[in-house]
């Protein structure tokens, strides 16, 4: 590490590696609205799973990696997302709408709980999350239209099952773009440090100027939003919630519980890795029945307890690599060369400014 | 008025404040003004309530009973977030790092939060607070790998960086050999001469001496002198409070 001399030091946020990750990104995102034209429906479906799973471990870490708020009650935006499909098809909207204007609703209702789901802290927040999310489950199964406790399908539907899926291809990829476009650019902002801090010490948080209420609120109620996005994926997909138990249902937080942590809490990259590894788990291994879930729950034990940090914060750790740059790195400014220093015998005595420029060059991007 | 910097200017004004838990009374109608620029230090045994009182000052406690009022504003009904951004920084006597940030981070959060800075300004805030503290050189440490002394340090560039008015200081010299304590002493100095009013808590009463040009002692929540610094270490109540004798 160079040394940081007082006036001659910058603050690198990685541009250059944005810059470089928003083109890659966007050729990614590219080539993946593009894969239904080359792959069979029968393949891409399988990826619908995998980025609404992606959205759902990314909105959790935001959440408890990110903010502090260990939540087990997801699976009520999860649900609500769900039938919020119902209540705006049978309004008369399309059903890939109905979706986007329920996961706006459901970000209002996520906006009013989280007044009492914030009067409890740490195990108490995360049981009363996973209460609120019973008692909107007790709630929706109360309205017949909804298909009261049996589910219901999706009433009026594209007819085609190929161009079904084209849409709910894109409009799932396009939730999980969303989700992390938004995220990084939410954590790159001051609200990503303010995140942090309350996380790490909320009274200290309050001491030096963070709206800890405020901030909590707005991730409580993305995190919400992407959830119900993820709910209304799932429900298009299987035209219709089978049962309310299964959408409203707590495995839903276990799983993202296991994907953020398999691949790395507090990072952008882990969730996504997470969802890979139990996007092929659940591919390969879900016919194993019982068998399946003491894999699963040997596999996080194994991985808290060796590689604590996930698998991308053990990557990170050992390599320093970054996809998604969040953190500021303070480096020194570069100087302008000085003959004598750019000469390649090591001069007898090097100063502290010419070392200086050597780590720039090598930190940098 | 006690003390003789100043203004004359009420900066914060502490008015018959108390602060019980249960049946525990910390603090008894406490009443304190301070003028702008003063540098106050405050004394007393382990358990008067001089960390409380800072507490209650901030807002990190909510006071039982009395009013605080600051900048001729009454903020006893807002939060520690709010009179941080009003311009109260504040140190905590067992230090509370943001872990997983860097040492930087940990001050850019104060600059943005507190001093309500954006982009560069809020950086280069960030960065004079981490010179101030004399923690450039480990700007990028994440501040959960900081020795204690670390820590102490980190605290006190995390409130300058909230570009404070009023700065509260809660023992920031313990456990700092001399020379540490020297060099905390000259920081704290030039922020008094550069005009932040200054409430400092300590039990290393060379370095409080070295800066403050008034002294209270607490002792069992309630002030039992204030005045100039030699007189007060010298009276009679002082001396009942720290060798015996009650009260």
């Amino acid at each position: 590490m160079a040394d940081l001399v007082p006036g001659a030091v910058r603050v690198d946020r990685l541009r250059r590696r944005m810059i470089t990750v928003q083109i890659i990104g966007a050729g990614v995102i590219l080539l993946l609205a593009m894969a239904p034209y080359v792959f069979e429906p029968s393949v891409t479906s399988q990826w619908i799973k995998l980025f609404y799973l992606i959205t759902l471990a990314t909105s959790w870490n935001l959440l408890a990696g990110f903010a502090g708020m260990v939540s087990v009650g997801q699976q009520a935006y999860i649900g609500l997302g769900a039938y919020g499909v119902f209540v705006f098809n049978d309004l008369g909207l399309d059903p890939y709408t109905s979706a986007l204007v329920a996961s706006v609703v459901i970000g209002a209702v996520a906006f009013g709980l989280s007044f009492i789901a914030f009067r409890l802290r740490g195990g108490y927040f995360a049981i009363g999350t996973w209460v609120i999310a019973e008692a909107v489950r007790q709630i929706v199964i109360r309205f017949d239209s909804l298909g009261a406790g049996r589910g219901r399908g999706i009433e009026d539907y594209t007819a085609d099952p190929v161009l079904r899926n084209l849409f709910t291809y894109w409009l799932a990829l396009g939730i999980l773009v969303a989700t992390l476009i938004g995220s990084l650019f939410l954590l790159r902002s001051r609200m990503g440090v303010a995140l942090q801090s309350i996380r790490d010490n909320e009274v200290a948080a309050r001491a030096v100027g963070v709206d800890v209420t405020r901030a909590k609120r707005i991730v409580f109620v993305l995190a919400a939003v992407m959830a119900a996005l993820a709910g209304s994926v799932i429900c298009l997909q299987q035209i219709g919630v089978q049962s309310p138990s299964q959408i409203f249902s707590v495995s839903f937080s276990a799983f993202m519980v296991f994907m953020v942590l398999i691949g790395g809490i507090g990072t952008l990259e882990g969730p996504i890795i997470g969802a890979v590894v139990y996007y092929v788990m659940d591919l390969y291994f879900s016919q194993m029945g019982l068998w399946y879930l003491v894999v699963l729950g040997c596999l996080a034990i194994v991985v808290t307890l060796f590689l604590p940090r996930g698998l991308w914060g053990e990557l990170r750790a050992r390599f320093d690599i970054t996809l998604f740059p969040v953190g500021h790195r303070v480096v020194a400014l570069p100087r302008p060369a000085e003959p004598d220093a750019s000469a390649s015998a090591p001069a007898p005595r090097t100063s502290p400014r010419t070392d200086a420029t050597a780590t720039t060059a090598s930190t940098e991007g | 008025m006690p003390g003789t910097v100043g203004t004359g200017e009420v900066l914060l004004e502490v008015d018959s404040v108390a602060k019980s838990y249960g049946a525990l009374d910390v603090l008894t109608a406490v009443d304190l003004s301070v003028p702008t620029g003063q540098a106050l230090g405050i004394v007393g045994p382990n358990g008067a309530g001089k960390s409380t009182l800072l507490s209650v000052i901030n807002g990190t406690e909510r006071a039982s009973a009395g009013t605080v009022r600051f900048a001729g504003r009454d903020v006893t009904g807002l939060r520690a977030d709010a009179r941080a951004r009003a311009g109260m920084g504040r140190t905590f006597q067992i230090p509370r790092p943001f872990t997983h940030l860097t040492v930087f981070e940990n001050a850019l959060a104060g600059a943005t939060a507190g001093a309500g800075l954006h982009g560069r300004a809020a950086d280069d805030r960030a960065l004079e607070a981490l010179v101030m503290a004399d923690m450039l050189d480990v700007a990028n440490t994440p501040a959960g790998a900081l020795p204690l002394l670390g820590r102490k340090r980190l605290e006190l560039a995390r409130a300058l960086a909230t570009d404070p008015r009023l700065l509260l200081l809660d023992e920031i010299a313990g456990g700092l050999t001399e020379a540490e304590c020297d060099s905390l002493v000259e920081t704290i100095r030039s922020l008094h001469a550069g005009g932040v009013t200054i409430i400092w808590i300590e039990h290393v009463v060379r370095a409080l001496l070295a800066v403050v040009e008034r002294l209270v002692c607490l002792a069992s929540g309630v002030i039992v002198a204030d005045g100039e610094p030699d007189a007060v270490m010298r009276s009679d109540e002082v001396r009942a409070v720290y060798l015996g004798g009650g009260l």
